[in-house]
């Protein structure tokens, strides 16, 4: 698939992380966002996965580790066929496969229930164990976000991972630079973060999280890679694509209301034409 | 008189899972720094491949547990009480307890038998702990024929469930043909004036509390309550109906165990006057585990002594 293409279901992933949210009037726009066009890379073009099939046990797996941007992950599981978008319209709802933070035993396709920041990664390293102790083929993703690389068990993860030389593991951190509390830096500052996996055994690869020609080489130099795991750190925009969520720390935890919801799916339409 | 055997369920956890391992190849064992305490050392010794060693790192270790089980494998995860239900305790919630994940958690070194190492190591909170996540199958075993037959039943069940063992070597009541099951507890002695459950390594106090009373003109009925959630109501509403009068016998605080589990039963289904033996809201401290255990009247003649007290006899 071209990168135009790519963008182009990107933008449509964007548009579904705005019409969840603003239907929830809840939910985590700014992250989902920031991640969008790593959703798509990854279910469209990285993964070997079939929506028709989301229990093949020789599937790859997905843990989102930042659990609160599954409405991004939803848009890309409807896109990708896992599901009808109009779902989107029930994310949080009373009754919704769609919960707030990912739940195996509501939606298929979903790999691991997550949430509880740090703790993804690790049943993530969990996994790829497993699939050495299966001498399986199958490898397995995981999306951090980069204030949740301010919990311990992260580390505590990267230690294992590292330790044990897993190397069909890829951490990805999505370095939006903003957390709730304010920047990263200003929150408690996690920064060197592509030395700290390197210290930890990774090997690492920086990116910029919007530009799929970088996205696509470092995913195939993770596979290239043996004897260790890969940590992707991508330095990406929080609320990419929607003018006034463009780096609001404001935005990481807000659904828009009915009017912003107009401007923002505006200026998605204004970039889908453009694509 | 013979000596009767004894021996350490923690000792017995690590036997099983030896001998297990054949007959289940997708049992896999981690621990956290600790396998020549918790004993998994005996299978590390055996399946070094199938063994791994998540260093001291407990959340991680549950989480790790929880990957392997969501791809097909079998993990125990192994380390003391304390840390598998407190430290990790969220992890155990939100990573294994929520999702359902089939992990296996043997934890060892639980209550004040711990002895010398003190309170911040005797773990007298992990059944109230592991009890309230839903779903999760608490067991304590009393011995070792009951302990190997836990971990039995834990690979048969596709489920979460958490294995309390203990660090003191304790007799063997349990004949070799003993047949376990989970949610069944057990009547070692029939009695008609009072029950008393005991779990653990608390069962052998209560037999021999029960054999005192004899002397006092009280026929005591015991019953060994192996697995606390889910817990075995019928057996519980029936013999409190018998006797009247229920007290129960722990190693673990009376709040939130197996006196609060027993309590929520019969005062739901079977209101009966009760008395929780355990420990009194408060933390352990050192010394050899049988004077601690004495010093909180948790040994045979500690029993005796709270329950005569209780009869007011």
């Amino acid at each position: 698939m071209d990168n135009k293409e790519l963008m182009r279901i990107a933008n449509e992933v964007r548009k579904g992380v705005i019409v969840g949210t603003h239907s929830a009037k809840s939910g985590h726009p700014g992250g989902s966002l920031s991640a969008a066009d790593l959703y798509t890379y990854l279910y469209f073009e990285e993964m070997n996965i079939d929506p028709k099939n989301p229990f093949d046990p020789d599937r790859d797996r997905f843990v989102l580790s930042k659990g609160h941007t599954c409405p991004g992950l939803y848009s890309v599981m409807a896109q990708r066929g896992y599901f009808d978008p109009e779902e989107l319209k029930t994310l949080r709802h009373v009754g919704s496969r769609l919960q707030g933070h990912p739940s195996m035993h509501y939606l298929p396709g979903i790999d691991m229930s997550s949430g509880s920041l740090g703790q993804g990664v690790s049943v993530a390293t969990g996994m790829a164990l497993s699939a050495k102790l299966q001498k399986k083929d199958w490898r397995v993703y995981t999306l951090l976000g980069d204030g949740e690389c301010e919990e311990g068990e992260v580390w505590e993860a990267a230690m294992f991972a590292g330790a044990k030389k897993l190397d069909n593991l890829v951490v990805v951190v999505d370095n939006n630079n903003l957390q709730i509390d304010g920047t990263v830096e200003e929150v408690n500052n996690p920064y060197p973060l592509d030395e700290k996996f390197k210290a930890f055994n990774f090997h690492v690869i920086n990116i910029d999280g919007h530009d799929f020609n970088q996205i696509r080489a470092a995913f195939k130099e993770a596979r290239e890679t043996k004897g260790m795991p890969t940590a992707i750190i991508m330095k990406t925009v929080k609320g990419k694509g929607v003018s006034f969520m463009e780096n609001q720390v404001g935005w990481h935890g807000k659904a828009p209301n009915d009017e912003q919801f107009e401007v923002a799916m505006k200026d998605l339409e204004r970039i889908g034409e453009t694509l | 008189m013979s000596e009767v055997k004894k021996i350490a369920t923690r000792e017995s956890y690590g036997n099983a899972l030896r001998e297990y391992a054949e007959e289940y190849p997708n049992l896999v064992v981690l621990d956290a720094d600790l396998a020549g305490a918790t004993k998994t050392g005996i299978f590390k010794a055996a399946y070094p491949d199938r063994f791994f060693d998540c260093g001291i790192a407990e959340g991680n270790m549950m989480a790790i547990a929880a990957g392997l089980a969501a791809t097909g494998m079998i993990p125990f995860a192994s380390t003391f009480a304390m840390f598998a239900a407190g430290r990790a305790y969220e992890q155990v919630r939100n990573s294994i307890g929520y999702p359902h994940m089939n992990v296996k958690i043997g934890a060892t070194h639980a209550g004040l038998s711990v002895g010398e190492d003190g309170a911040s190591h005797q773990c007298l909170e992990d059944l109230a702990l592991m009890r309230v996540i839903p779903g999760m199958t608490v067991m304590n075993p009393a011995d070792d024929i009951e302990a190997k037959a836990a971990v039995k039943a834990a690979l048969d069940y596709v489920g979460p469930v958490y294995i309390r063992f203990g660090r003191l070597a304790v007799p063997v009541i349990h004949d070799a043909d003993y047949k376990f099951e989970i949610g069944k507890g057990e009547i070692l002695r029939e009695g008609k004036d009072v029950t008393i459950v005991a779990t653990g390594l608390e069962v052998e106090p209560a037999l021999i509390a029960a054999e005192n009373l004899k002397n006092d003109g009280v026929d005591a009925e015991v019953i060994n309550i192996c697995t606390i959630k889910p817990i075995d109501e019928e057996l519980l509403i029936a013999s409190a109906k018998k006797t009247g009068k229920v007290v129960t016998v722990e190693e673990h605080s009376v709040i939130g165990g197996l006196g609060g589990a027993v309590a929520e039963v019969l005062s739901e289904k079977m209101p009966t006057p009760m008395k929780r033996i355990g420990v009194y809201d408060t933390f352990g401290e050192s010394g050899p585990a049988l004077e601690v255990l004495h010093k909180y009247e948790l040994d045979g003649e500690g029993v005796y002594k709270q329950i005569k007290a209780y009869l007011g006899k």
